[in-house]
């Protein structure tokens, strides 16, 4: 079905975007995203229609939270980045967002990313996350207060259970 | 008060989101020019995703790697990509049997799916155990049962599976996707082992759904507001078999409430 992945294919650079930002990691990423491609595509004939768009978000969304799970049974050896110089301007910018996105909670950061970064409804963001819109909104609202108070050097607030 | 309606925290975000229905737009924007918080905190919204695009917008100008060209995905998967989790393959093939074809259903598709991953998952983690299978051996099965009757909020009675040659090991306490989950094992003379995991679900009640992988499988379905996962060997009727006797007894006992 060619048809299939021609629709696929003009995706993979959103898909790759959002999964750099999920990640902050560029391996990671590809790799989600071509753990995301090889699901898509091995559904090809079970996919009947619908949005295909937010489908392929909703497998990469999945594959990130299983791999996150699977993670979380290992102690995380993350990069270490302290001696670097001091950028300025919008490198500073960037960094502090990527820092701030960092401490978010990975549901919160995912309504957020899929929101502010991909430009999906809250409607295809409750279908991806599996949640009611009121719960997206919430994380969104969460996310962004979160994020300000990063951006604006307070101590970061504790995360709240849901 | 100038206006009828507050504005709420919820259409500030809709409003920076373009979600706002167009009749309260001029409400919105009448409240930001009198509320100066709040008006910065909606220029601070838009700073963050102004952010987001600049740090991460490259991303997608960048040409896309060799190793997600499509054809070379078909033609020769990765190991490492076929070797699917448990709740990514449940995913898949529930996603799969029922069909993503209506708008609306993905929700409920793939919290089934990643709640039916999590019990194949357990599933899997303890039935090779030899010496710690459960937490509590069905010799206390009274006080078995009590106990995850009082964590999980639920009437839990573990299912008389004698009739099945299954005999009832133990059970024990795990976490689940919304709260705590029940978990039980049983074991047939030829020393499989089957469980029985029970946790809150998103769906009232739902028609049973088959997932396999590998050599294990798992039928999940809903009712009364708890879904329920059968894991087993796989072999569909024999699990389907066991799973209707299952929910015989739990549908009895969730009506007994």
């Amino acid at each position: 079905m060619p048809d299939f992945r021609d629709s696929v294919e003009p995706m993979i650079p959103a898909l790759r975007r959002y999964a750099r930002a999920l990640t902050h990691d560029r391996e990671a990423a590809d790799d989600l995203v071509q753990d995301t491609l090889v699901r898509a595509l091995r559904a090809e004939k079970l996919f009947l229609g619908g949005d295909l768009r937010a489908w392929l978000y909703t497998i990469l969304t999945n594959v990130n939270r299983n791999r996150r799970r699977s993670l979380a049974r290992r102690p995380v050896l993350a990069e270490y980045h302290d001696d670097a110089p001091e950028p300025s301007g919008t490198e500073a910018e960037g960094r502090d967002i990527a820092r701030a996105l960092a401490t978010l909670p990975n549901d919160q950061r995912s309504a957020l990313l899929l929101v502010a970064l991909e430009g999906l409804s809250y409607r295809d963001v409750a279908e991806i996350q599996g949640v009611p819109i009121g719960t997206v909104m919430s994380r969104l609202a969460r996310a962004r207060a979160q994020i300000r108070s990063v951006l604006d050097g307070e101590r970061p607030a504790l995360r709240r259970v849901k | 008060m100038i206006h009828d309606t507050p504005v709420t925290e919820d259409e500030l975000h809709a409003y920076v989101d373009g979600e706002l229905p167009p009749e309260r737009r001029d409400a919105v924007e009448a409240w930001l020019a009198a509320h100066p918080d709040d008006a910065e905190r909606v220029r601070l919204w838009r700073t963050m995703s102004d952010m987001l695009h600049a740090k991460y917008d490259h991303v997608a100008d960048e040409p896309v790697p060799a190793r997600l060209a499509l054809d070379r995905l078909t033609q020769r998967p990765r190991q490492w990509a076929l070797t699917a989790t448990a709740a990514m393959l449940a995913a898949f093939l529930i996603g799969g049997g029922s069909g993503y074809v209506l708008r609306g259903m993905t929700a409920q598709t793939t919290a089934t799916a990643s709640f039916t991953g999590d019990a194949l998952e357990a599933h899997r983690l303890y039935v090779v155990d030899v010496r710690h299978p459960v937490e509590v051996a069905a010799s206390e099965r009274a006080h078995l049962q009590q106990w995850l009757t009082n964590r999980c909020g639920w009437q839990v009675r573990a299912p008389e599976l004698d009739a099945q040659g299954l005999k009832l090991i133990g059970g024990r306490l795990l976490p689940g996707p919304n709260g705590p989950a029940s978990f039980f094992m049983y074991e047939n003379a030829s020393g499989e082992r089957f469980t029985i995991y029970a946790s809150r679900a998103t769906s009232t009640s739902s028609n049973m759904r088959y997932a396999a992988q590998d050599k294990d499988a798992a039928m999940y379905w809903a009712d009364n507001g708890i879904g329920y996962v059968v894991s087993g060997p796989a072999d569909k009727e024999k699990l389907t078999q066991i799973a209707r006797f299952v929910f015989d007894q739990t549908d009895q006992a969730g009506r007994k409430l």
